[in-house]
């Protein structure tokens, strides 16, 4: 049988190859290669990262195309319900040749295609020995072909400390999947991922990163160590977690583990699924908002009770984003005066993004701000305008006004199942 | 009125150069007109050079603006130059109208040159050099060519390359980068990895969830004409209805048939709390596993004593920190720190002594970038006093202490403040008990004096202990 299966591989063309193994890494959201050091191949070798990352294309599910995001292989000894390569599915099977990955990676930079590579895989033999064909093509990648471009691996559950550590040295980010938001879940939904060693392998890479950053005594840098960070992701819709719990799971992983990002992957229909999980049309909304609730705790100083605390059962409201929903319930703070208000405060109010913060803070030492002044400054008045007083402007009774929410929410329509 | 001519290639340094020329010889924004190529007048001979500055952010700016199309830019640019020259601040200033404008045109500039990073798309050409030879074919809404061949240069440094716009053109030979003028779309050889780069961007795109408009918006129709794999996008889009289809119709499919014996083999050799603990070894397997209360649910791992098995000492703690919850080992935070000096201070060897808590995972709260510790409650401390215990049953140190109130209520089930027990050895039904304090309360003193003095009282204390056991 096992003969049989690797003889019809190598007649596999590369092409087919590509097309089943990038199908089945289409489900991991991250496509990101910001935030890493800046390197080049002015010295020799092939690539750079620049700081932001670059999207190279965008497909018509409005995600976009930056690394090359493949499976190694999507042979898996795992059984995990919501994956189309768990081991009980019947999904077509393949598996790249550690040249071919390396090869495809360096033909693709070369054309200006990608930024580089992000590596997943299913678990062939045992998780180490998964890791260890994963780490080579890094290394490979890095050492024999100087490559300079970004690289993502996704590192294997219960795979040994070691190679997490050599995993490290050449990537620019590590990601292990949480997966789900509550260990329960893990356990019924994937009986082969421990939630335990999932955050002993997150603490391990924070430590190892932050002790990376130490200069040493004698003054010199070590090793920079997945320098781009860690990042992981939640599947929304699989399980009975509501908003409240997933923002909570996010908090913790962000305060804990130091991730630069929590990615919500909207549970979307897969072939060959499993009669466990409902075929339902993906949470697309949720999801959308779950990524805006993220963006608050991280970058509006908003908390999850704030956020999670507006609606009843815990669940973000669909029809309007959390800060408006956040401002609506708390109209006692409004309006707020944006000649007078502090930072803190200012971020708080709907159509305000951190940008428009910062130029009002900058513009209003310059003399008081007015209606316009704020719409030719990147604000969105549409939102703002129920929130804020400035000369000349003021909402009145429109702050109080009972019919505030229905003039932001879209009418109500019938979700469906497909 | 002046007059100023600006060549059709150069413009960037021309305009700088007589920029630099008015603004010393304090030419009004409103008296110099700026022409390209062929203008209506014949140009003026600019006034000599002197001494201007600048700030570094008026540079940054200029240098974008300069490359946008607006036949404006020159004059906006000049007239911020002006006011710089009494307005000191003016860039800092975004409700201002100059300012706003040319903020806008940086902007738009910024994100072409941005999209041209992106989807500049490279084909090789026939060679048999040491270097690879590949060429490009892109159409900027702006002149920005000459702005973002350094990029290229950076990151394409081992091959040969010419990008080609309808303005500008750059060449990359052996390491040096030339600039040319523009010409109308060559023809590009075909290159065999467009097929495969399409095979992968019909793959990567999940049919069931289609949002057109993020597409749209991120990668404008204008450039699909230039980008290979944008082919693709009518036929994915008409087939992704049929595939969703099939995948809801589609019954779920029986497993293979190796599949079960793959999963029960796996599942099998997993690690599982052992049945019986007959050994220090197996409450430690065991305590891995626990679930006695729900703070495994947020906490890293089980946080279990270390050090060696016939300890005469035995020092418990409150419960892991921040730094032990992730390393998973006891007393190596801040906390632990403080420990190892006063263990040293009074002569004690950390590796002869069981280190443990009273409470085996991280009590937290999440609060802004860190995980702010919690005190355990008392049916915590309770839960976990089962692994506490069997710690003492298989060790049997001839001493325990108790470093801070949790440790004291876990072992002497005395609630009593630690205030006038400290320094005394408490007898209980399991052994005698020495009280002192935990070196987090230490850290926590605002007063330094008053933490000098708890510091030596905990040295102190380890001393008397490591005398009562020796």
């Amino acid at each position: 049988m096992r003969e049989h299966y690797i003889a019809g591989m190598s007649q596999m063309t590369l092409s087919r190859k590509l097309a089943i193994l990038s199908d089945a890494a289409k489900y991991d959201a991250s496509c990101a290669s910001s935030g890493t050091e800046r390197r080049d191949a002015r010295k020799g070798g092939l690539g750079s990262t620049e700081g932001a990352g670059i999207c190279h294309a965008y497909t018509p599910d409005g995600r976009c195309v930056s690394l090359l995001k493949i499976l190694m292989t999507n042979f898996c000894i795992f059984d995990c319900a919501y994956c189309v390569n768990r081991v009980s599915s019947n999904v077509e099977r393949a598996r790249f040749t550690v040249d071919e990955v390396v090869t495809l990676t360096l033909e693709f930079y070369r054309r200006n295609y990608i930024e580089g590579l992000f590596l997943s895989s299913g678990i062939i033999r045992s998780p180490d020995a998964t890791m260890a064909d994963m780490v080579r093509i890094a290394r490979t990648l890095r050492v024999d072909h100087g490559f300079k471009g970004y690289i993502h691996l996704k590192t294997i559950p219960d795979a040994s400390p070691e190679l997490l550590d050599e995993a490290g040295l050449y990537a620019d980010r590590l990601s292990i999947n949480i997966e789900l938001p509550q260990d329960t879940s893990i356990r019924e939904l994937a009986p082969e991922k421990r939630p335990e060693t999932i955050r002993q392998a997150m603490g391990r890479v924070h430590l190892t990163r932050e002790a990376s950053r130490d200069r040493s005594h004698t003054g010199k840098r070590p090793a920079s160590f997945a320098p781009a960070g860690q990042s992981t992701q939640m599947i929304v819709g699989a399980d009975r977690a509501n908003d409240a719990a997933i923002l909570s799971t996010a908090s913790r992983l962000y305060t804990g583990y130091g991730l630069k990002r929590v990615y919500y992957s909207a549970f979307s229909p897969i072939p060959d699924a499993s009669a466990a999980l409902p075929l339902v049309k993906p949470p697309l909304m949720r999801e959308h908002r779950l990524y805006q609730a993220d963006w608050l705790m991280r970058f509006y100083g908003f908390s999850v009770d704030e956020i999670a605390g507006v609606t009843p059962g815990g669940d973000l409201d669909l029809a309007i984003d959390p800060k408006l929903a956040w401002a609506l319930a708390n109209r006692a703070d409004f309006p707020l005066d944006v000649n007078r208000a502090p930072r803190e405060a200012l971020l708080r109010v709907p159509g305000f993004g951190t940008k428009t913060v910062a130029r009002i803070l900058s513009a209003r030492r310059h003399g008081a701000l007015r209606y316009d002044d704020l719409a030719r400054m990147g604000a969105s008045m549409k939102k703002a305008r129920a929130f804020v007083r400035l000369p000349g402007w003021t909402p009145g009774a429109l702050t109080d006004s009972a019919d505030l929410r229905a003039r932001f929410a879209p009418p109500p329509e019938q979700l469906q199942l497909i | 009125m002046q007059v100023v001519a600006l060549p059709a290639t150069g413009w960037r340094e021309a305009w700088r150069d007589a920029a630099r020329r008015l603004a010393a010889a304090r030419v009004r924004p409103q008296d110099v007109t700026w022409q390209t190529g062929e203008g209506l007048f014949a140009p003026d001979p600019l006034p000599p050079a002197g001494p201007v500055t600048v700030p570094r952010a008026f540079v940054d700016l200029a240098d974008a603006v300069l490359c946008h199309r607006d036949p404006e830019r020159f004059a906006l640019l000049y007239t911020a130059l002006w006011r710089l020259s009494g307005e000191r601040g003016l860039l800092a200033n975004p409700a201002d109208p100059l300012v706003a404008r040319l903020e806008a045109l940086a902007k738009s500039v910024r994100r072409d040159s941005h999209k041209m990073r992106a989807f500049v798309r490279f084909r090789e050409l026939p060679g048999d050099g040491p270097r690879r030879r590949f060429a490009a074919w892109f159409e900027p809404d702006h002149l920005i060519l000459a702005r973002n061949a350094p990029f290229f240069a950076r990151r394409f440094a081992d091959m040969d390359w010419t990008i080609l716009t309808p303005d500008e053109r750059a060449d990359f030979r052996d390491g040096v980068l030339t600039h040319g003028p523009g010409a109308p779309r060559p023809d590009l050889p075909p290159d065999a990895s467009e097929a495969l780069w399409a095979t992968y961007f019909t793959n990567i795109f999940n049919p069931a969830r289609i949002k057109l408009a993020a597409m749209r918006s991120e990668m404008p129709r204008k450039y699909w004409k230039n980008l290979p794999e944008a082919r693709e996008i009518p036929a994915m889009l008409a087939d992704a209805e049929r595939r969703v289809a099939v995948m809801r119709s589609a019954q779920a499919t029986a497993a293979p048939a190796r599949a079960a014996a793959i999963s029960e083999r796996y599942r099998a050799a997993m690690p599982k709390a052992p049945d019986r603990i007959d050994s220090l070894d197996d409450a430690c397997r065991a305590a891995a596993h626990c679930t006695r209360c729900d703070l495994y649910c947020h906490a890293t791992q089980t946080v279990w004593g270390e050090g060696p098995a016939d300890a005469a000492l035995m020092i418990v703690g409150e419960q892991p920190g921040d730094h032990e919850d992730l390393a998973g080992r006891p007393f190596v935070g801040p906390a632990g720190g403080v420990l190892d000096e006063a263990m040293a201070a009074a002569g004690m060897a950390r590796d002869r002594v069981w280190l443990t808590n009273a409470v085996k995972h991280f009590k937290f709260t999440p609060r802004g970038k860190r995980r702010l510790h919690q005190t355990p409650d008392r049916a915590e401390t309770d839960a976990c006093r089962w692994w506490l215990d069997l710690e003492r049953r298989f060790i049997q140190p001839r001493l325990v202490m108790a470093l801070g109130g949790t440790a004291a209520y876990a072992l002497t089930g005395d609630k009593t403040g630690l205030g006038r027990r400290r320094g005394r050895v408490e007898e209980t039904a399991t052994g005698p008990v020495m009280l002192s304090w935990h070196p987090s309360y230490i850290l926590r003193l605002p007063d330094k004096g008053a933490a000098a003095e708890a510091r030596a009282q905990l040295t102190e204390d380890l001393a008397q202990a490591a005398r009562l056991v020796a």
